[in-house]
């Protein structure tokens, strides 16, 4: 009974670790790659669970629905609305510099969750959208939370490969290069605005794709369960952690940061009865003061970036050694 | 005893040397020019002296202490003081307030040094409560060299102080660092216009490539006909 | 609706604005310090605003104290937090990029908000209960709250002008916001500097924390919903120009309260982040200009 509970703590864990990495991937080609501080990754995670919600459940008074795709479609249109939210964003934004698309990102973050909140008609409002139906429920008697760890590690794991071909092409060079010295990349001839964008849509149709898993995952979701700590800060700790530009700190740092998280639960159920109440305000103080350890101590994070050796590029790999310490303010 | 001592010295502003050792010395009361075409390393031997960039080799010493690898703002305490060559006025302080804020370290009254600021420049006095970045390019540079007077240095380093100046304003500069160098303040400039900076200098080095290239009075460089030809323009 | 009523209700809704515009300018006036002379986007400031409002709370409930003796008692402690915050913190990352600096502000703004929480709990306070009676003016309302609010801004905002144009700190803060390079050549202790900048920023923050504290209720989360028409009003006034974060503070205001007559109250925090965008892309240097 013991190891059974364990092995349902342990799927669980994993899952919830699996749709971090998916945000924390997205996050990675936004700000790992191209230098881009998105602070309201919250949003795209939101966009995306609840266009999945809307498109795949069964009809309800409730709020907008009645399509019941099924879940992969679920998820395209997840990819589809992040994706064009990000491009809406991304025209107006892309152009200002770096710290002011961080202050805009916060701003749409907080628009995005009045919206869910207050159009009712489309997202029920506080009450949320219920009954989000779970691929592959059903098919064996009490395997359901293990097929889907099985559906969100395949996510990870294509997203993963797909971004790891990604990054040793030119594409994503010309993206590093951008952010490391934006000006010779324009005196290059190279259009920045548009290369800006294009990183800015496929992080956020990453995370989309975090957003619809996780609604399908836990068949509820709320405009509560996308607060900026959960939403936001803990995928830019994981991202900063496993060592931005790299993906496979992305992952590193999705898995040990959400274990951390979930250990600070363990230390704070032995908590004095007055303290139990507090005791988020108290994890979350931690993962902050976390945060601050690794920037002072470890900017780089646990797996630094690693630029591909290509003989053109050789020279420029110089000024960007350490993502976080090189970083060009854009 | 030299005023300044700079003794072969290597650096530059990451990993690659700009300075292939450079040496040179200023005795009290001289006023000495440092000129070269561009690219020599010539204000960066008095970025070096300032403690601006890092110095991997040789020294620096002033009034016989080693200040290399000191920091500006504890070599601006021993009496040197600089004057870069852009950007040296705080542009949204009055003129008054810039003179105020390069006496900033002294406890001491300083209305004396501000009166002979003053003094010496006059259409500073009229323009006291202006905006520093409303002046003209002439005034500019006055705010900027009056500022640097203000902790009464012993040496004074001016980095190219007649750049973007129109004649008749260079002359007036000029004349002024005459006449702060009689009130007994040793100078170091950086020079584009080589000839009229050595015709009142004392001395004068000649860099190329980061290396000293000559070293000689003003007359005698003046008057080399190998340094007319390559530094002079002819 | 007649003409009179419309009149009436539109400048009803000003003076509304003008009280939040105050408590806007007293954040956007530190978010500004800062960014003039730290060059970053300083993401924990609303929080710094909760944090005075939640020291105001010791001072009235806890203490008993009058108000007036309430707000520096609450000033001073939130600028002792800013001042260890940079000790602890944003010093060690001086010589990295200013994105860097902001990424680690919005850790410190974590960790602020949750020592709220922490140690006041995360339900809703007040600084007093009971109703006080508006006065009314030809049919406007004011409460004497928000006289309080508009004339106390007036001060602090007097006394900070005092203090950079006629102190010797104050002028070197302004040297250092003009050019940070120079201002370490001409031999001014730069890093004293900094520290007297966060302790001025931060308590013009606590002000403007405990007056939204006043106008509204606390919780922890008071300051983060603020920072975004705090940001706005800082670069609507041209980042780096205290008078222009004032006026850019009352823009705000008084543009978020007006657009509740057209749209859902519920969007105003979208009119601040549209002036913000608008700004951005069409003046960028602000109404009165600022820095790059």
């Amino acid at each position: 009974m013991e190891l059974a509970g364990l092995l349902t703590y342990f799927i669980f864990f994993l899952t919830v670790a699996g749709i971090y990495a998916v945000l924390s991937l997205g996050l990675n080609v936004q700000w790992g790659f191209t230098g881009q501080i998105n602070i309201g990754v919250a949003a795209f995670f939101a966009i995306g669970a609840y266009s999945s919600a809307i498109v795949t459940t069964e009809a309800s008074p409730f709020h907008l629905g009645g399509f019941e795709l099924p879940f992969l479609l679920g998820i395209l249109a997840a990819m589809f609305a992040s994706g064009f939210l990000a491009f809406l964003v991304g025209l107006v934004t892309l152009k200002l510099r770096g710290d002011y698309l961080a202050i805009a990102s916060i701003g749409i973050a907080e628009i995005i969750r009045l919206f869910l909140k207050n159009e009712g008609w489309l997202t029920n409002g506080v009450r949320g959208i219920p009954a989000i139906p779970k691929p592959l429920s059903g098919l064996t008697e009490s395997g359901d939370a293990l097929l889907f760890l099985l559906v969100i590690l395949a996510f990870v794991f294509v997203i993963y490969m797909a971004l790891e071909r990604l990054y040793q092409s030119p594409w994503v060079r010309v993206l590093r290069a951008i952010r490391v010295n934006e000006d010779a990349v324009q005196a290059a001839g190279k259009n920045v605005l548009r290369f800006r964008l294009e990183a800015f849509v496929l992080g956020s149709v990453i995370m989309g794709v975090g957003g619809g898993l996780y609604a399908h995952f836990t068949t509820f979701i709320s405009p509560s369960a996308f607060d900026p700590m959960f939403g936001t800060f803990l995928v830019w700790v994981m991202l900063i952690a496993g060592g931005s530009g790299n993906n496979k700190g992305a992952l590193l740092g999705a898995v040990i940061i959400w274990g951390v998280w979930s250990g600070t639960e363990i230390f704070t159920s032995r908590l004095p009865e007055m303290w139990v109440t507090r005791a988020s305000a108290i994890r979350i103080f931690l993962v902050g003061a976390l945060l601050e350890f690794i920037l002072i101590f470890r900017p780089q994070g646990l797996l630094p970036e690693k630029p591909p050796k290509t003989p053109g590029t050789a020279r420029s790999e110089k000024s960007g050694v350490s993502p976080a310490a090189g970083r060009a303010d854009t | 005893m030299s005023l300044l001592q700079v003794d072969d010295i290597y650096g530059g502003y990451g990993n690659a040397d700009i300075l292939h050792g450079v040496s040179m010395h200023i005795e009290p009361q001289e006023i000495v020019s440092i000129i070269g075409p561009n690219g020599a390393g010539k204000s960066t031997v008095m970025k070096a002296v300032f403690g601006l960039l890092k110095v991997r080799q040789g020294r620096i010493l002033f009034n016989n202490k080693d200040i290399t690898r000191r920091r500006p703002d504890q070599i601006v305490h021993l009496g040197i003081c600089y004057v870069p060559q852009e950007f040296n006025v705080f542009p949204s302080l009055t003129v008054h307030e810039n003179l105020e804020m390069g006496a900033f370290i002294r406890k001491d009254s300083y209305s004396e040094q501000l009166d002979h600021v003053y003094e010496l420049f006059p259409p500073l006095k009229d323009k006291r409560g202006q905006s520093a970045g409303h002046l003209s390019g002439g005034q500019r540079q006055m705010v900027a060299i009056g500022r640097a007077l203000m902790l009464n240095p012993s040496l004074l380093l001016l980095d190219e102080p007649s750049a973007g100046l129109s004649p008749l304003f260079i002359e007036q500069i000029f004349e002024r660092v005459l006449e702060i160098n009689k009130s007994g303040v040793g100078i170091l400039m950086v020079e584009q216009n080589a000839k009229q900076a050595l015709s009142f200098s004392h001395r004068g080095y000649i860099l190329s490539m980061g290396g000293n290239r000559f070293e000689d009075s003003a007359e005698n460089l003046l008057n080399n006909r190998e340094v007319a030809e390559m530094f002079l323009g002819g | 609706m007649d003409w009179g009523c419309f009149v009436i209700e539109f400048l009803q809704v000003i003076i509304y604005g003008i009280v939040l515009g105050c408590i806007i300018s007293l954040g956007a006036i530190g978010v500004s310090l800062i960014f003039g002379i730290l060059r970053f986007a300083h993401f924990a400031h609303g929080d710094m605003m909760s944090l005075g409002a939640y020291f105001g709370l010791v001072g009235v409930v806890s203490l008993q104290l009058p108000m007036y003796a309430v707000f520096p008692l609450a000033m001073g402690a939130t600028a002792l937090v800013a001042a260890a915050l940079d000790r602890s913190i944003y010093r060690w990352l001086r010589s990295s990029t200013p994105i860097i600096m902001l990424i680690s502000s919005v850790g410190a703004a974590l960790m602020l908000r949750s020592a709220i929480q922490v140690v006041w709990g995360p339900d809703n306070k007040i600084y007093e209960a009971g109703i006080k009676l508006p006065y009314i003016f030809y049919g406007l309302r004011i409460k004497p709250d928000q006289l309080n609010i508009i004339f106390g801004t007036a001060v602090l905002v007097v006394l900070l002008h005092l203090f950079l144009h006629k102190t010797r700190m104050g002028k070197a803060m302004r040297a250092l916001s003009d050019n940070m390079d120079l201002a370490q050549v001409t031999g001014i202790n730069t890093e004293r500097v900094i520290f007297w900048t966060w302790m001025i920023a931060a308590a013009m923050a606590a002000a403007g924390g405990i007056f939204l504290g006043i106008d509204t209720r606390l919780n922890p989360i008071m300051g983060w919903r603020i920072l975004l028409p705090v940001f706005a009003a800082a670069i609507a006034g041209g980042i780096g120009n205290l008078y222009g974060a004032v006026l850019g503070g009352l823009l705000i205001g008084i543009v978020q309260e007006l657009s509740t007559m057209v749209i859902s109250p519920a969007y105003k925090p979208a009119v601040a982040f549209a002036i913000m965008v608008l700004m951005l892309v069409f003046r960028p240097t602000g109404i009165l200009g600022g820095k790059e």
